[in-house]
C-alpha cells in the first residue's frame, strides 16, 4: 500500500528526513551554541566559525543576512535556529515578527486577538470514510 | 505495589524560566498564567507523591540529529540541566529513581517498545521548568523518570502510539515493587508554532476539546495523523503527545482536580491539566 501523501500545510515545512540531511551542518553549528565558548567563537569571527562547521553558501548567507526563512529553507531546525537568535539576543516573538513580515509588536497583537477564537470546535467529516472504501 | 495518584500537564515555554527568575508571577501578563498553578500545589501538598515520571520532548540539549531517538528513557541516579543557549537560568539537578527506570525499561521492551535508555541525560527546560511550576520552593521533593518522545525530527511517533507507550509505562508503575505515590507529569503545547510564515498560529478550539478528551474519552486525539495534528495545533502544538502519554499513564477514570488555558505565553496557547485517579 503506497502511502497517500498529505496536502502541505501553507506556510509550514515538515523538518523530515529530507531536511534533516540538507540542514545537518547548519543546525550542527546551532547545536553548538549550548556552549557559553562557542558564543564567544562565532562572535569573534563569525566567518571562520561557519568554515569550522562546512555550511553551505545558502545556509551562510542566511546566517550573515539574518534570515530566518532562509535558514529554515536551507534545512535549519527552529529547536537549534532558536539558540543562534539568543545570540543576537532575538525572542520567539522576534523570530515570528520576521517571518510573518510584520512588526513584533503587530506579531504580539495577533496572538493576543487568537483569544476572540470559538470555544466550540467543529468537528470535521472525517476522511477516513471517504478513503475507507478503497 | 507503587500507586499512581494522578496526571500533571503543562505547557513548558522557555519563557516562564525567565518570568521565574525575575519574580514576575503576578505581572499582569503572567498572572493568569501562574495563578492556574495555585490549586494544583495545594492538591499535591495533600497527596504528596514521591516520584514523577515525566513525558516530555528535548529541544536540543541532550539529543542532536546525529541519534535522534523516538522513546528515550532515563535511567540516572540525577538529571542534569544545562546552558540551552537563549540565556535562561539553570536549575539544580534534579534525582533519578534508577530501579524504577530499570523497571519501567524492563516493561517497555518486553511489551515491544524498542526504546533508548539513557544513564546520562541533560534535560531541558522542558523537563525542569514544570517541575519548577508544581513545586516551586527549594529544592524538587520528588524523585524523576524522565521520558523523551522525539517532536524534533519527524517521522513522529503517531498519537495512537504515544497513548499506548503512555499505557504501558502506567502498568509498569504500577507493577513496581514499592509503596512510592508516583505522579506522572507530561509537557508541551497547546497549539503554537514558532518556525515559518505561519508563526503565531493558534487553534482555541481544537486545545480546549482535546483537554475536555482527556478526562472521559483520551483516545478522541489519536483519530488524527501527525500531519493533521500539526495541521489542527502548528509545529510545536504536536507536543500535545506528552499530554496524551500521560493521560495514557494513569489508570482507569479521572477526576478533574483544576484546568487552565490562557492565551498567550510567548507564541503559545498555555494550557495546564490536574488529573486524579479515581
Amino acid at each position: 500500500m503506497a502511502a497517500r501523501q498529505p496536502a502541505s500545510i501553507p506556510g509550514t515545512t515538515l523538518f523530515d528526513g529530507e531536511q534533516a540531511r540538507k540542514g545537518y551542518a547548519l543546525n550542527k553549528m546551532c547545536f553548538s551554541f549550548n556552549s557559553a565558548e562557542a558564543r564567544a567563537e562565532f562572535r569573534r569571527d563569525e566567518e571562520a566559525y561557519l568554515r569550522k562547521y562546512g555550511l553551505s553558501e545558502p545556509q551562510a548567507k542566511a546566517i550573515r543576512e539574518r534570515n530566518v526563512l532562509g535558514l529554515l529553507a536551507a534545512g535549519g531546525n527552529v529547536y537549534y535556529l532558536a539558540k543562534f537568535a539568543g545570540i543576537l539576543g532575538l525572542d520567539v516573538q522576534d523570530l515570528g515578527a520576521a517571518q510573518t513580515g510584520m512588526t513584533k509588536e503587530a506579531f504580539k497583537a495577533r496572538l493576543l486577538a487568537q483569544n476572540a477564537q470559538p470555544d466550540q470546535l467543529q468537528e470535521e467529516h472525517w476522511a477516513w470514510q471517504e478513503s475507507s472504501v478503497g | 505495589m507503587a500507586r499512581i495518584v494522578g496526571g500533571l500537564t503543562t505547557s513548558h515555554v522557555p519563557a516562564i524560566g525567565r518570568a521565574i527568575a525575575k519574580g514576575l508571577e503576578q505581572e499582569p501578563y503572567w498572572k493568569p498564567f501562574f495563578d492556574g498553578f495555585l490549586p494544583v500545589r495545594a492538591w499535591l501538598d495533600d497527596v504528596k507523591p514521591d516520584v514523577a515520571v515525566v513525558f516530555y520532548n528535548d529541544h536540543g540539549l541532550n539529543f542532536f540529529l546525529d541519534k535522534m531517538p523516538t522513546f528515550a528513557v532515563g535511567a540516572a541516579p540525577e538529571y542534569r540541566n544545562a546552558d540551552e543557549g537563549w540565556g535562561i537560568p539553570t536549575l539544580p539537578p534534579f534525582k533519578g529513581v534508577p530501579e524504577l527506570s530499570w523497571h519501567i525499561i524492563e516493561h517497555l521492551v518486553d511489551r515491544e517498545f524498542d526504546i533508548t535508555t539513557c544513564q546520562e541525560m541533560l534535560v531541558d527546560h522542558a523537563f525542569t521548568l514544570p517541575l519548577k511550576l508544581f513545586w516551586p520552593h527549594g529544592e524538587c521533593p520528588v524523585l524523576t523518570v524522565p521520558v523523551c518522545i522525539n517532536t524534533v525530527q519527524f517521522p513522529l511517533p503517531s498519537a495512537r502510539r504515544c497513548l499506548a507507550l503512555g499505557r504501558a509505562v502506567g502498568e509498569a508503575i504500577q507493577s513496581w515493587d514499592s509503596d512510592k505515590k508516583v505522579v506522572v507529569i507530561g509537557t508541551g503545547g497547546l497549539s503554537h508554532q514558532l518556525d515559518g510564515e505561519r508563526a503565531g498560529f493558534i487553534n482555541k478550539p481544537f486545545d480546549l476539546k482535546f483537554m475536555d478528551s482527556l478526562i472521559d474519552e483520551p483516545e478522541w486525539a489519536t483519530k488524527y495523523s501527525i500531519h493533521e495534528l500539526v495541521e489542527k495545533t502548528g509545529t510545536q502544538g504536536v507536543e500535545l503527545l506528552m499530554w496524551l502519554a500521560t493521560r495514557g499513564a494513569v489508570p482507569g477514570r479521572v477526576r478533574k482536580v483544576h484546568t487552565n488555558y490562557h492565551i498567550p505565553i510567548s507564541n503559545t496557547a498555555a494550557g495546564m491539566m490536574a488529573m486524579e485517579a479515581v
